[in-house]
């Protein structure tokens, strides 16, 4: 993502400049902070939360112009961003989109590009069995599962990250002892853990998180501690130790930065994964929620209410939409992978 | 060899404990009682309780036992094959339990007969010519249908081949007795999901073996294309998907979960959530044990398959 910032004396052009680390982390923290803060706190942000998304706006277009700008060698990675960018839009840009309230019931049934039997509102998306406009709902469901699918994972890397460098980096007890629960939790199949938890803590946004990290982070801590092993004899390792750091240093100025690139490849696929993971939960009414709208939860109620061929596209939206946020995390997976294999 | 299965049995039996005494302590908490309370005598039944009839209700159901107490019979009773009874059903886990994952076992047993076959064609052909057209083409398909989560693709084929052309029943209750027609949505579900996937693992094996010297031997002694693929390449690239699609069978045992609620068919998957949603302690432990027994059983197959397949790799 980064390119090299070269200090001529010239100043460099813009995007050269916004491509710098620092200035892209910038503009995450200013697309995800309010996103996330909008999602989190809802109506405890009081007389901000009318405004509090309109930074966030501007700096989701710059990002994507980035991404694409960084990514333009690879097709796959351009598609995947182009798709993945789309739903952050929609997600930071919903309330000021000229669109019906999405939890306020209007006409049921109304069918896909019709005015339904009363009034002039034209329903794009139709809609559902409550009256609730669809398109409203399909472009507001994604701010959930956007926001909890990526902190989940951020979540999960963390700690597997981290127990995967002291598992790595310390070995002996320590090694052995967070294997073994590791194994413990890899060998509970995904689906069992996930009810388990869920229904233990209860079902929410919060628990979701947890439940994801106790099923990725062991994951994610064997391919950090494989990596870890491998990496931890070389020079700048010894350097280091010969200069008297601290392991925790070490661990987190030495080896960290170098096992960053596979990575960063494995979080694209594992934001798909939670993505899926989410709106499956939702759909077992273990996930988030009603009556804020989210697409697992639309998939839920349509399947219950709308099993005719007329009425399928209460099914068939939320499904498309969710699926083509996962095809471009995995398409954005796929083309960075090529890239990194490329240098 | 016999060592390495032996530390792996151990390590299962370990795991099983560690896992059923923990979910045993999540059950045996005042809130789980009290919701497996509601679940049986509703809502309003339960708040009409006064304390010591609650109380009652608990010791006739056997949860007013000391925790260690009944983790204790538990283990020894399984050790006797004795499962415990059901809550929720009131029958005996041991019999429900296996007919559930008889229907189960005939999902996974189509689904498993459909996915290799093709997932190993299109990740054979795909990397039998690497960047061709060709692979372009198959590696885009496998990734677009991983893509689609299973809830996705129940909806669009239960919209398309149930409910549009009305070839298919949407749901595979399977009421009036076995029905094969029921039974086809949640397998090509489950294959389709699943077979992009393998067929990516397929690929970049073949791609792999594609590059070594003795392929290139094979084509520039001028042996036909077809000869070197079938005689020469694909007896080391098939290793690794074989390792992968034993695993796919601990994958399957969540991947039902999600297929079997929608389409309502009554298995594995369904059992555990409706016994998890009820608080039926002894249902949700018979299917963990079920499931760390097939994960840890296929981990150990593929690994002993991957050596006999393998004879270079040796374990230490």
């Amino acid at each position: 993502m980064a390119t090299t910032f070269d200090a001529r004396p010239a100043a460099p052009p813009l995007l050269d400049r916004l491509s710098a680390p620092k200035a892209v982390l910038i503009l995450v923290a200013l697309m995800w902070v309010p996103l996330t803060l909008y999602v989190m706190a809802g109506r405890n942000l009081g007389v901000l939360q009318p405004y509090i998304l309109l930074p966030a706006i501007p700096a989701t277009l710059i990002l994507y112009v980035l991404a694409v700008r960084a990514w333009r060698e690879s097709w796959t990675a351009v598609i995947g961003a182009t798709l993945v960018f789309f739903w952050l839009l929609m997600a930071v840009s919903a309330p000021y989109l000229p669109l019906l309230d999405p939890n306020k019931p209007i006409a049921p049934f109304v069918l896909p590009f019709s005015h339904g039997k009363v009034g002039d509102t034209f329903f794009w998306l139709g809609t559902d069995f409550k009256g609730r406009d669809m398109l409203s709902r399909t472009v507001w469901g994604c701010q959930r599962v956007i926001v909890w699918g990526v902190t989940a994972t951020v979540v999960a890397y963390v700690v597997g990250t981290l127990f995967g460098l002291i598992a790595g980096y310390l070995s002996g007890w320590w090694d052995e002892l967070i294997t073994f629960f590791g194994n413990v939790l890899l060998s509970f199949p995904v689906m069992v853990l996930f009810i388990v938890v869920l229904n233990y803590l209860g079902p929410s946004g919060f628990n979701i998180v947890i439940a994801v990290t106790f099923a990725s982070a062991p994951a994610i801590m064997r391919i950090v501690r494989g990596l870890t092993l491998d990496i931890k004899s070389r020079d700048y390792v010894f350097a280091a130790q010969t200069r008297g750091e601290r392991p925790f240093y070490i661990m987190i100025f030495e080896l960290l930065p170098n096992v960053r690139g596979p990575i960063i490849v494995d979080a694209c696929l594992r934001l798909g994964y939670t993505t899926v993971a989410i709106t499956t939960l939702t759909f077992l009414g273990l996930g988030l929620q009603p009556p804020d709208p989210d697409w697992g939860l639309m998939i839920k109620e349509a399947a219950k209410t709308a099993m005719l061929f007329r009425f399928s596209y209460m099914l068939i939206i939320p499904a498309l939409s969710v699926s083509t946020l996962i095809l471009g995390f995995n398409l954005m997976a796929d083309g960075l992978r090529e890239i990194s294999l490329r240098d | 060899m016999a060592i390495l299965i032996l530390r792996r049995l151990v390590q299962m039996a370990l795991i099983i404990v560690v896992a059923s005494f923990l979910l045993f302590l999540i059950f045996d908490t005042d809130a789980f009682k009290k919701k497996t309370a509601i679940a049986e005598l509703g809502g309003f039944g339960v708040s009409s309780l006064s304390e010591a009839d609650y109380q009652k209700w608990l010791d006739e159901k056997g949860l007013n036992v000391p925790f260690y107490q009944r983790y204790g019979k538990w283990l020894g009773d399984v050790a006797t094959g004795d499962l415990g009874r059901s809550y929720e059903k009131s029958t005996a886990v041991g019999p429900l339990l296996l007919d559930r994952l008889k229907n189960t076992g005939i999902l996974a047993f189509w689904v498993f007969a459909l996915m290799i076959p093709l997932s190993l064609v299109t990740g054979v052909l795909a990397g039998m010519r690497e960047g061709s057209a060709q692979d372009r083409t198959l590696s885009f398909i496998a990734v677009f249908t991983t893509s689609i989560p299973e809830i996705a693709t129940a909806i669009l084929l239960t919209v398309i081949f149930a409910l549009g052309l009305g070839w298919l029943p949407a749901k595979s209750a399977m009421i009036g007795g076995f029905n094969w027609r029921q039974l086809v949505l949640p397998v090509l579900t489950l294959v389709i999901y699943d077979f992009g996937y393998v067929a990516r693992m397929t690929r970049a094996s073949m791609a792999e073996v594609m590059t070594s010297q003795y392929i290139r031997t094979a084509v520039l002694k001028g042996l036909p294309f077809r000869h070197v693929i079938v005689k020469h390449a694909l007896r080391n690239a098939l290793i690794a998907p074989f390792t992968i699609i034993v695993l796919q069978l601990n994958w399957l045992l969540s991947g039902v979960v999600v297929v079997e609620v929608f389409f309502e068919y009554d298995g594995f998957g369904k059992l555990l959530l409706e016994a998890a949603l009820f608080g039926d302690i002894y249902v949700v432990q018979a299917c963990t044990l079920v499931a760390v027994v097939i994960a840890v059983l296929s981990q150990i197959i593929s690994d002993v398959g991957y050596t006999i397949l393998n004879p270079r790799i040796r374990f230490a």
